[in-house]
């Protein structure tokens, strides 16, 4: 086989869940595929693979992207974090308990980026992230309630073939308030 | 795909050096609409430059009173700023009424600017298309086109403009700041995007290489009250099919400054000159708003399957602008 030509591939090193794994990468290739094929990491599911569906969400330095359209070769020097990356251990995610706990799925195959979707949902919410179905958007406003129209909007970039939104939305409702109080207590 | 080559540009300079060495080469911002492109074979470049690392990703006050964004600054980080949800607040509604909260993380706004057509023919490089390749044809004039341009389109090209955040920022009178291989240069927005004519495969007035360094908001207090509404095919996560930013100033029931501009009506953001020569000076009334919509729309020339979109459009400004003048009236 002919050696890979510098200019069509790099060799990187992706930090994924704070594991770093050395790979020579095509460019072409997104990072959904590598996560995939090349690092065995399946739990980011491939669905549209053109940025409509959110099956390949996965954080990026702490924010959700959608993997499919994001370049492995520019995914160097960012930090990963994949369904595989959520749980401590055997503690799973207050977020993935909810779903768990609601059936925030039927067939599963959408859950892995819904999940890492509602982790970034509930961090942009306490930023004081207004959405489109925020009434004021002025900051003196304050932040929005996260009531089920937020969580809908904000969750709107996942798509769920099975049609399981209504416990979705009462998941990430859930595992919202969850968070608040953990939050209270801390400043408390 | 075809292969191609992969660099981080180091600074502005060393980015349009890149770009101005090979004419195939492309800018990568959030990657979301060229890698798509890329996907599907419209987009075939032999080297993507990425843009993300260079410092263009701050929002700062002009000393006018206006802001300055640069053009690497996320679609998300745009919206959520202070200064823009106090002062623009239209553009912060504009910017969120688009794609997901993945792709907005992503998105830049030198490439939310730059960002191609939707038209499906466009993206079936199986079939003509005279913006893809010119002369082809354009089978959307007899075909699919309910979401194609009812104004200043042509019989080459009726593309729309996707853009919802472009509708706010034309409104606001941006200025897109750019730099070449020559130096720098700047652009009112409502010029960066040529007329369609018979060379809808000219997009931009930009000088070829040129990198977008940021977009400057003139200061305008009338922008504080501002709204973006935008219909769409469904609730949510989808591409506009009528949308209005629209600001209003009342006085004692007096209309004392206008903006307003409509998306995804046209081959780039629709900045509604006519209706805010009609709006300017007049009572804050329905009748008003009406007749505003009226002087803007009578340009328009629907196809057969879109003409729903002047009703629509019609109605759409009624609402926002009445809207507006309730809110000025509590
Ligand atoms: C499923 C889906 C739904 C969407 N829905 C909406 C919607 O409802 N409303 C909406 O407005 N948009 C929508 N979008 C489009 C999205 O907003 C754009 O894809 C995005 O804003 C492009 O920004 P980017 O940084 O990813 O651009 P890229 O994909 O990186 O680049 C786009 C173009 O701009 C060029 N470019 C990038 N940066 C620069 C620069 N600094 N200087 C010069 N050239 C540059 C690139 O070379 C390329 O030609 C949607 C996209 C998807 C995939
Ligand atoms: S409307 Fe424009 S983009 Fe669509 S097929 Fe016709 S020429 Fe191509
Ligand atoms: S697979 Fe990435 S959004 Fe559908
Ligand atoms: S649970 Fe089956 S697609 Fe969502």
């Amino acid at each position: 086989m002919a050696p890979a030509s510098s200019s069509t591939h790099s060799a990187v090193t992706l930090n994924i869940n704070g594991e770093k794994y050395p790979l020579s990468v095509d460019h072409r290739t997104t990072l959904l595929d590598a996560l995939r094929e090349r690092l065995d990491l399946t739990g980011t599911k491939k669905g549209c693979d053109q940025g409509q569906c959110g099956a390949c969400t996965v954080l990026i330095d702490g924010r959700r992207a959608v993997s499919c359209l994001h370049l492995a070769v520019a995914a160097e020097g960012r930090e990963i974090t994949t369904i595989e990356g959520m749980a401590e251990g055997d503690r799973l995610h207050p977020v993935q308990q909810a779903f768990l706990d609601l059936d925030g799925y039927q067939c599963g195959y959408c859950t892995p980026g819904q999940i890492c979707s509602a982790v970034a949902v509930i961090e942009e919410h306490a930023a004081g992230w207004p959405s489109a179905v925020t009434d004021d958007v002025r900051p003196e406003a304050g932040p929005p309630p996260l009531t089920a129209d937020e969580i809908r909007e904000r969750m709107s970039g996942n798509l769920c073939r099975c049609g399981a939104y209504v416990s979705i939305v009462q998941a990430v409702a859930r595992a919202a308030e969850a968070h608040e109080e953990t939050a209270k207590e801390a400043s408390a | 795909m075809r292969e191609f080559d992969y660099r981080r540009a180091p600074d502005v300079a060393g980015a349009v050096a890149l770009l101005a060495a090979d004419p195939d080469a492309r800018f990568l911002g959030g990657g979301t609409n060229l890698v798509d492109l890329m996907k599907t074979g419209v987009e075939r470049p032999a080297l993507l430059v990425d843009v993300r690392e260079l410092p263009l990703d701050r929002i700062e006050s002009t000393d006018d009173g206006g802001l300055r964004i640069g053009a690497t600054v996320t679609n998300s980080d745009l919206a959520a700023h202070p200064e823009v949800r106090r002062r623009y607040p239209a553009l912060t509604q504009a910017v969120l009424a688009g794609a997901s909260g993945q792709l907005r993380n992503m998105a830049t706004v030198g490439g939310n600017l730059l960002q191609r057509t939707r038209c499906g023919y466009f993206t079936d490089v199986a079939g003509p298309c005279n913006k893809r390749v010119p002369g082809s044809g354009c089978p959307a004039v007899e075909g699919e086109h309910h979401n194609h341009a009812v104004l200043g389109a042509s019989d080459h090209c009726v593309a729309v403009h996707p853009s919802d955040m472009g509708v706010a920022l034309t409104a606001f009178d941006a200025v897109v700041s750019y730099e070449t291989a020559d130096g720098p240069g700047a652009l009112p927005l409502a010029d960066l995007y040529l007329p369609v004519g018979d060379t809808p495969h000219r997009e931009t007035a930009l000088p070829s290489g040129a990198l977008i360094t940021g977009v400057t908001l003139p200061p305008a207090p009338v922008a504080a009250r501002s709204r973006y509404r935008k219909v769409r095919e469904r609730a949510s996560y989808a591409f506009a099919i009528g949308s209005v930013a629209a600001a209003l100033d009342v006085r004692d029931g007096v209309v004392r400054d206008a903006r307003l501009a409509l998306g995804a009506v046209a081959s780039r953001p629709w900045r509604a000159r006519a209706a805010e020569a009609v709006l300017s000076g007049a009572p804050a009334v329905g009748d008003t708003f009406a007749a505003a919509a009226d002087a803007e729309l009578a340009a328009a020339r629907p196809l057969p399957d879109n003409g729903y979109k002047v009703t629509l459009m019609r109605n759409l400004v009624v609402a926002v602008l009445t809207e507006l003048a309730e809110e000025a009236a509590r």
